[in-house]
């Protein structure tokens, strides 16, 4: 191994640990307002980044019909509980929120297939179809169990995402496919290396994505409100603040971070309907050595996931997950280590 | 009982349709049949595991290749009998489980879940990758089971083999968690606090039922090789596991049955769907997972406790415990300890010091518990009784200071050694088993009394050793006066109730000191009489009791002496007549005037 | 008039246990009323049924307004407010972030924010030399003013105060009941739960005596901080002989 070539490697790796980081930090995102392991996130990577495919071969993303049934059974969720409370007065109002809100992303996506519209249009649209997905996916899904068990919530999640790749293999088809590169061109450094632009826009866009994110929970009052109810849920809603719109921001946030990553991947890797499930896997590894609270820790976490299975591959092309895992026991067993341990009741099964 | 009559009526209408299944069903049925068990074993180790002892793993498909290709290349490279396969198949599953629990079980919180799939998918990848293995095409040609001339190749014969294991499996947990260990494992979601009380190690406990449950997989595994007979890598990865993870939450993880049901449910469902949907689309391939992963969603939403769940709160069998046992005649008691002479030291605290960070919550309290008193520490909120109380039972390291039981130091000591040695604890905030029945809860505090481990238990072969332990527990109900409701459950208790129930389960260990944790929180007038007139009887019965407690009323007329406690440092200590009169307890107690 | 708080034959269950039962009190626009007894009483219970933390039956009306229906978060909003025994606060957040989110439901900004929050900066200027600091970093009384203080940043009519001398030194208690007293002359109705009794007649205009759930006596706190049966409640010789 030669510094060449560890340089590439380390740089891939970081390339990489950089759409980690980004979706750890959607997966700790809600885990901590809402105690859901979101898998799908990876799926709706994928989404987002097969509908891009799509607007590229002029076709129709076959996104917009998901997000249209997700939309209708939303709509139908929202208005059954608001009857079962007997709050009949508040349908409208949800209908609009809950009904025509998601589907505006849908009618410029189909505005955006038509042809001669520019490839940064593309880009935005692919995005912002998937954004209603997480919020439309809580509603109807999770948030009737809102209080379950985190083993239940789990496991739903799990079976959300084998749902989530059978739709994508229903709508999108079996066959993989690639897009343009979103930035062309290579910068070099140093003696005659060259790094491609495709591998600078990955890391520049984790890192401002990490800066933005990090503003919006410094400075914002919603950011602030979803931090606060991630610490201290009684005392959020103590001051008024309502635990499940909060959940909704978060997976909102979530949403548009997967389908930034999608786009940003779909370039360098061939996306097939269940791409999502090892994104989403090495992302939870990152959140977990985050301890599922910290984001700095998930960043860390991220980018040595990135740069270990970028040396492992080299080493042995196959077996490159194995090594990543195994090497995780190590990892976890020091983080576990280094955490103070409290004494663990663990919650009783739901019964 | 009806309830009694309806659950074994169930069980045996379940074993005969299965005993005479192969008979009338199809051939594609009995290998659905057989699958379903081998998916019911897996998932009967997952419902110990997750569901009862609370540790999620997405490993169990990797012990099941981990047996599986143990047999496999045992009976074709090296051409051995099945049946060593078998014993090498479950020595090598049960070493690594060992060892990866060994690894892996004292990670808390999240990490252990995320370590099951670590390993999960590094063992399942390492299958694909070995020579010796196969690699992707896997091995093949695997003898099939001969048991004396008959061969169990075909599918209705290796059918029995295959339900009499299951069968076997479901006794020998049942009895399992009917035991001794069996209640240190429903006592884990209990937390290790709960079990170090009682003298049992969490750590040790867990590790146990990991390799049990693994064993459960190792087991499914060897079945699984000698009746495909051909082992391949993708069985056996992360997504079986889950498979096997669906299985056990769909059945309901809180029932030994739930294993089965669920198994059941999934392959059913997985197999009705493939027969179903294509006759409603032309899709059906691809609807398949959609299919199946909403209607396992709808069910989670109407029954999140599994099937199984579903079924008990609509037999509304959960306000009622088991199926009472038949009266037992008597046993030799339980050995007993020989209580300390009446006035000898068995507790001396010297000079503790408890600090966290810049707060002090303890300053230089020093008192004596002499054998056969009973003893107050009493103090109004946040005066550091309960930290006080802690660094006794060596709940948490004291920063200085000596703390001396029986004449040895056991400041250091870990929890359970601290227990084992007689000084036995309730808590303030009541720690039982909500769905153990009474008696169960109680019977855990002799937990160090007797030696029963799990393979005794499962082989029931610690009936009189139970015995023993249940009559003891039975003689603690009736001395609390729950002599008769000793089979409901624990959790439908009023909190008054649970916590004289903690103390009988504190009797239960047989102590020396009998430490209280504001015992006569929450109790009535009438229940706090029967309290204290319990407690005068065990001081004369020559047990020594410290009660930590707030209810001023309640122990002036209880207790031989009392040490008040205010802002971390001992305040007072006399007897009550003297105390109560004392000024600076009134102003601690009535407040001062700001 | 209506009372600002009316609560009658109030049941409240959680588990098992009844801990609240069949109490009734009134409290009038600019009152300060106390709610006392030894632990376990039903105090806190009490106050998170009123807030809507636990399910509740019998009569509960705000300002003449009926609460049943109404979730947490739409009390706060009309003006209910809460500081509970355990503080809640949002301990990885700054003090400021904390009192900004106080204001969360009455949706303050700008001037109108920073006017609020000099307010309550007056009142503890303690937390304004904090301001920066995070909240899990501050000693117990310091905490207690800032739950005070967040809890003030909404303008609530009627704040509830669960326990706020728990765990503190005598001096800091005296100033933050000090405190409370002054809010009555900017026209806050207070309900103070209190085991301090002494502290809190002092501190009241009128008293209720809790005890297993039920009111035991009630009276002008004046009136209770003389009589024996206080005292015997406390410090045993009970009042009630409940069978």
């Amino acid at each position: 191994m030669t510094w060449d070539v560890a340089l590439i490697l380390g740089i891939d790796g970081l390339a990489n640990g950089a759409v980690y980081l980004l979706a750890g930090l959607g997966l700790v995102l809600i885990f901590s307002v809402t105690r859901v392991v979101f898998v799908p996130f990876g799926d709706i990577a994928a989404f987002a980044a097969l509908t891009l495919a799509a607007f590229e071969t002029g076709r129709l993303p076959a996104t917009i019909g998901m997000v249209v049934v997700l939309t209708v059974l939303a709509v139908l969720t929202e208005v059954g509980s608001l009857v079962r409370r007997g709050e009949t007065a508040r349908i409208p109002k949800a209908v609009l929120g809950w009904g025509l809100l998601p589907l505006v992303p849908c009618v410029l996506a189909w505005l955006a297939s038509r042809p001669g519209v520019p490839a940064p249009v593309h880009v935005a649209v692919a995005v912002l179809l998937v954004v209603p997905i997480a919020p439309l996916l809580s509603r109807v899904v999770f948030q009737p169990i809102a209080d379950a068990s985190v083993l239940v919530l789990l496991i739903v999640s799990l079976a959300l995402h084998f749902l989530l790749s059978g739709l994508g293999l229903l709508f999108f088809g079996p066959e993989g496919s690639r897009t343009q590169p979103l930035a062309s061109g290579s910068i070099t450094l140093g003696d005659g290396f060259a790094v491609s632009g495709q591998v600078i826009l990955m890391v520049s866009a984790a890192i401002v994505l990490s800066g933005l994110f990090f503003l919006v929970f410094e400075r914002t009052v919603t950011g602030k409100a979803l931090r606060a109810t991630a610490v201290n849920r009684v005392g959020a809603r103590l001051v008024g603040i309502r635990p499940a719109r909060t959940a909704l921001f978060a997976y909102g946030c979530a949403s548009l971070l997967a389908g930034l990553i999608g786009v940003l991947i779909a370039p360098v890797t061939t996306m097939y309907y269940d791409s999502g499930f090892i994104i989403g896997l090495k992302a939870f590894v990152a959140a977990i050595i985050g301890g599922l609270v910290s984001y700095p820790m998930t960043a860390i976490g991220a980018l040595a996931v990135g740069v270990v299975e970028s040396f492992a591959s080299f080493w042995s092309g196959a077996l490159k997950d194995v090594i990543v895992f195994s090497l995780l026991i190590p990892v976890l067993m020091l983080r576990s280590f280094l955490m103070t341990h409290v004494d663990e009741e663990e919650e009783e099964v739901d019964q | 009982m009806s309830l009694l009559r309806h659950r074994t009526l169930w069980i045996v209408a379940v074993v005969a349709a299965l005993a005479i299944a192969p008979a009338l069903a199809g051939n594609f049925t009995v290998s659905l049949l057989n699958d379903i068990g081998i998916g019911a074993l897996v998932a009967l180790g997952l419902v110990m595991l997750t569901g009862i002892g609370g540790a999620t793993s997405f490993g169990q498909a990797a012990f099941v290749g981990i047996a599986a290709y143990a047999t496999a290349w045992l009976t074709t490279a090296q051409g051995l009998s099945p049946w060593l396969g078998l014993l090498f198949a479950l020595l090598l599953t049960g070493l690594s489980a060992l060892a990866i629990g060994m690894l892996t079980l004292r990670l808390g919180g999240h990490f252990l879940p995320l370590s099951t799939i670590a390993w999960g998918l590094s063992i399942a990848m390492l299958f694909g990758n070995v020579d010796a293995l196969g690699r992707h095409t896997g091995l093949s040609n695997i003898p099939a089971l001969q048991v004396g001339g008959w061969s169990l190749a075909d599918p209705r014969s290796i059918y029995y083999l295959i339900w009499g294991l299951v069968g076997l499996g479901f006794l020998f947990s049942y009895n399992l968690l009917r035991s001794r260990p069996g209640r240190a494992i429903r006592s884990l979601r209990g937390g290790a606090i709960l079990l170090a009380s009682v003298g049992a190690d969490a750590y040790r406990v867990r590790l146990t039922l990991f390799v049990t449950a693994a064993l459960y997989a190792g087991l499914a595994g060897w079945l699984y090789a000698h009746m495909n007979r051909f082992v391949s890598p993708s069985p056996f990865d992360v997504r079986a596991s889950i498979e096997y993870l669906l299985m056990a939450v769909a059945g309901g993880l809180g029932h030994l049955a739930g294993a089965l049901v669920g198994s059941a449910l999934v392959l059913i469902l997985k197999n009705g769907l493939q027969d179903v949907l294509p006759m409603l689309t032309q899709r059906a391939g691809q609807l398949e997972a959609v299919a199946f992963a909403t209607l396992f969603i709808l069910l989670l939403h109407f029954a999140r406790g599994g099937l199984m769940g579903f079924v008990r709160r609509w037999t509304n069998a959960h306000a009622r415990a088991q199926a009472p046992r038949e009266a037992m005649a008597p046993v030799e008691p339980l050995p007993h300890r020989t209580l300390p002479d009446r006035g000898s030291p068995v507790l001396s605290v010297t000079g503790a010091v408890k600090r966290f960070g810049g707060l002090v919550a303890v300053n230089d309290v020093s008192f004596d518990v002499k054998a056969g008193e009973i003893i107050g520490l009493i103090g109004p909120n946040g005066a550091g009784k309960s930290t006080m109380f802690n660094l006794l039972t060596c709940t948490m390291p004291m920063t200085a200071g000596q703390v001396r039981f029986l004449g040895q130091d056991i400041a250091g000591l870990p929890q359970r050694q601290v227990a084992r040695l007689g000084l036995a604890r309730t808590f303030q905030h009541v720690k039982l088993r909500p769905h153990m029945s009474l008696i169960d809860n109680v019977a855990l505090g002799a937990h160090s009394r007797t030696s029963s481990g799990v393979l005794k238990a499962g082989l029931r072969l610690d009936r009189s050793e139970e015995r023993q332990i249940l009559q003891e527990a039975q003689r603690q109900l009736d001395r609390i006066g729950l002599g008769d409701r000793a089979h409901e459950l624990a959790g439908s208790l009023p909190l008054g109730t649970q916590r004289i129930l903690e103390i009988a389960r504190a009797l239960a260990a047989d102590p020396v000191l009998l430490v209280l944790d504001e015992p006569a929180a929450g109790l009535r007038r009438k229940e706090k009489m029967a309290l204290g007139d319990l407690l005068r009887k065990l001081r004369e019965e020559g047990v020594t009791i410290l009660i930590v407690e707030h209810d001023m009323d309640f122990v002036m007329k209880l207790v031989d002496r009392l040490v008040v406690m205010n802002f971390g440092s001992k305040l007072v200590e006399g007897v009550p007549s003297a105390v109560r009169a004392d000024e600076r307890v009134q102003a601690a107690y009535l407040g001062s005037v700001v | 008039m209506s009372a600002m708080l009316e609560i009658g034959d109030l049941h409240v269950s959680y588990g098992q246990v009844d801990a609240v039962r069949g109490v009734s009190l009134n409290l009038e626009h600019g009152q300060i009323i106390s709610v006392i007894g030894p632990n376990g009483a039903g105090k806190t219970t009490l106050l998170a049924a009123a807030m809507g933390l636990l399910p509740c039956k019998g009569t509960l009306r705000f300002d003449g307004e009926d609460l049943h229906g109404l979730d947490v978060e739409a009390r706060v909003e009309r003006g209910l407010c809460l500081v509970p025994e355990k503080r809640e606060l949002f301990g990885e957040l700054t003090v400021l972030d904390n009192l900004q989110l106080g204001a969360y439901a009455k949706r303050l900004r700008g001037d109108a924010m920073k006017r609020r929050l000099q307010s309550v900066y007056d009142r503890f200027p303690r937390l304004a030399e904090r301001r920066a600091q995070r909240a899990d970093t501050l000693s117990g009384g310091e905490r207690q003013m800032l739950a005070v203080g967040r809890a003030l940043m909404s303008s609530p009519r009627l704040l509830m105060l669960d326990e706020p001398s728990l765990g503190l030194a005598p001096l800091i208690v005296r100033d933050i009941l000090a405190i409370v007293r002054k809010l009555r002359e900017d026209g806050v109705s207070i309900l103070l739960v209190e085991q301090n009794a002494r502290a809190a007649l002092e501190s009241s205009d009128h008293g209720y005596v809790l005890e297993t759930g039920e009111i035991a006596l009630s009276g002008a706190s004046q009136e209770l901080a003389d009589d024996p049966r206080v005292q015997a409640t406390y410090l045993g010789g009970g009042t009630n002989d409940d069978a």
